[in-house]
């Protein structure tokens, strides 16, 4: 858990970069950081592994109040991404994703352990990578042994900014997917910054609004999404917030509200999705128009359904918009 | 072609000997040189006030003429009694070979990508760790860049040394210069410069050895 209690970050008399910050991140969540281009997120997190001082207030990691645990064992105890991977070009794959265990005095035994481990979790051969250098890896393995490295010695708290930043879409996505895979299993507490507001709601648990160094909002993104507590947030995720909810919902919450309409077994020209998909990817593959017909498989492989855009857009209706018009009249 | 060859007959061991003398000299001075710039040249890196100073002396140093340096050199060193021979042209060349070595170590360490030092400092490395595993490291191929340049340069510096009675190859350009014998003065600078591409090419190679291969294009 990391709490932050009225942090205020000042660079000389003038600049207020974090400005009375207040939240929780807590344990086992993902808390992400979004703003405009230097409204403070990186110097907000910075400040958590004491990257940067804290001006006032302060931050409670674990119950532990930063400021009073040594910087070097406190790092050790955070697993740190940054965007451009920060991976050692002078080591081994295997020795960038072990320094922290190394310096940490681990045995040898445990380390090539903890590396078969945590190269199964990013899905590549711990064999084979393990022994390259990192120029021998593309951006996005690279970034996925980034994301593992800080992950080594098993550290309670992540720090990522921007991790996937770097990365062309559909590689981020991926990797996105994939983390979010590896969440489900280590279960850290993380602070994750981005500027991409798809990002940040597809990883949030919750989300923190920031504009020059204050809080515009913290909730969770279904809520900020429906009930903006100000012009300033309602505007930073658009006109098209609500089409945007629509990656918080999948075919299955729709299928549960409204239900899904029957297979018509007559038309030849079908296609096929899983129904955890979320609503966001089904509808772009519907105005693609891609078929007659999108079938919905369970797990199992068992049709049960077809979806169409009436369908979604019923949804939207009923279970969005009706949520955001309520806010704006309230 | 007969001369020549009659030449080297009566002087190829004297040559060699000269070679061999102008090697150890040189090679001491670099390693004593090495031994007080790289450390100073890494300090530099924590000290940025100091850096500017000992930089701009070092460079100072460099502009100084060669054979004035080493004139300098004899009246300091006559007080020990040392006045002509090794110990002045030794001093010399060290000072020289500091201004390269100091300066490309501390550059080198310096100029480590920033991302690369954040990564290391968030993952909890202590300043030595931080120098030792990631800066030096990553600073190797323009630390003996700096190296290199030292060598080539107190190999060629090391002939004047002849002057103060230092020995070397420049016994034979200076002998040639006076007793206008030009058999003397080319197989002198043929010499140094033979001497001066296998030094550098045998530290080029250790450079590869040392530096992972990703660092060495
Ligand atoms: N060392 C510094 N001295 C003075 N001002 C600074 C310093 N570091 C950051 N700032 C200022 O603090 C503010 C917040 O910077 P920060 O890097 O945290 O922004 P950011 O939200 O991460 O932006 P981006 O999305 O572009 O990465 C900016 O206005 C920046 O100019
Ligand atoms: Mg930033």
């Amino acid at each position: 858990m990391i709490s932050f209690k009225n942090v205020t970050k000042k660079y000389g008399e003038e600049i207020t970069a974090i400005d009375d910050v207040d939240f929780t991140v807590e344990e086992g969540k993902i808390v992400v950081l979004l703003g405009p281009s230097g409204c403070g997120k990186t110097t907000l997190l910075r400040m958590v592994n004491r990257l940067e001082s804290i001006s006032e207030g302060e931050i409670i990691i674990n119950g532990e109040n930063s400021k009073d645990l040594d910087p070097i064992e406190l790092r050790r105890k955070i697993g740190y991404v940054i965007q451009s991977n920060g991976l050692f070009p002078n080591m081994t794959i295997e020795e960038n994703v072990m320094l922290v265990p190394d310096l940490l005095g681990w045995s040898k035994k445990d380390k090539r352990e903890r590396f078969k481990y945590l190269m199964k979790l990013s899905g590549l051969d711990a064999e084979d990578y393990g022994k390259r250098f990192p120029h021998e890896l593309s951006g996005g393995q690279q970034q996925r042994i980034g994301v593992v490295r800080a992950l080594a010695a098993d550290p309670p708290v992540m720090l990522m900014d921007e991790p996937f930043g770097a990365l062309d879409p559909i590689i981020r996505e991926k990797i996105q997917d994939e983390f979010l895979q590896i969440q489900r299993e280590v279960k850290k507490t993380i602070l994750f910054v981005s500027h991409d507001i798809d990002e940040a709601i597809k990883m949030a648990d919750k989300i923190v609004l920031l504009r020059d160094g204050k809080v515009m909002q913290f909730d969770t993104p279904s809520e900020m999404l429906a009930h903006p507590k100000n012009e300033f947030v309602s505007q930073f995720f658009g006109k098209d917030r609500a089409i945007k909810s629509l990656s918080l919902h999948t075919v299955e919450n729709l299928r549960e509200i409204i239900g899904l309409g029957p297979v018509d077994e007559t038309i030849q020209d079908t296609k096929t999705i899983n129904v955890h998909q979320d609503l966001r990817n089904t509808l772009s593959m519907l105005m693609n128009q891609e078929a007659d017909q999108v079938i919905v498989k369970d797990d199992h492989g068992e049709n049960i359904g077809t979806i169409t855009i009436d369908l979604v857009q019923k949804y939207l209706h009923f279970e969005i918009k009706g949520k955001i018009s309520a806010s704006q009249e309230g | 072609m007969e001369n020549w060859a009659r030449f080297l007959e009566v002087n190829a061991s004297r040559i060699l000997e000269l070679t061999i003398d102008h090697a150890v000299l040189v090679s001491l001075a670099i390693i004593v040189a090495l031994l007080i710039g790289i450390p100073l040249g890494i300090y530099l890196t924590t000290n940025q006030y100091l850096a500017d100073t000992v930089l701009q002396i070092a460079s100072i140093t460099l502009t100084i003429p060669s054979i004035a340096l080493f004139g300098v050199m004899i009246p300091i060193f006559s007080l020990i009694n040392q006045g002509i021979g090794f110990v002045p042209a030794f001093v010399a060349l060290v000072l020289y070979s500091q201004l390269p070595i100091i300066r490309n170590t501390y550059t080198g360490i310096k100029n480590v990508n920033p991302e690369m030092r954040d990564a290391a400092i968030g993952m909890g490395m202590k300043t030595h760790q931080r120098l030792l595993r990631v800066e030096i490291p990553n600073a190797l191929p323009v630390i003996m860049a700096g190296v290199r340049t030292a060598v080539v340069m107190n190999i060629g510096i090391a002939v004047i040394a002849a002057y103060i009675g230092a020995g070397g190859l420049g016994v034979l350009i200076t002998q040639g210069i006076s007793r206008n014998d030009n058999y003397l003065i080319i197989s002198g600078s043929i010499a140094v410069a033979v001497l001066a591409i296998i030094a550098d090419s045998i530290l080029l190679l250790i450079q590869k050895r040392f530096t992972k291969k990703v660092l060495a294009n």
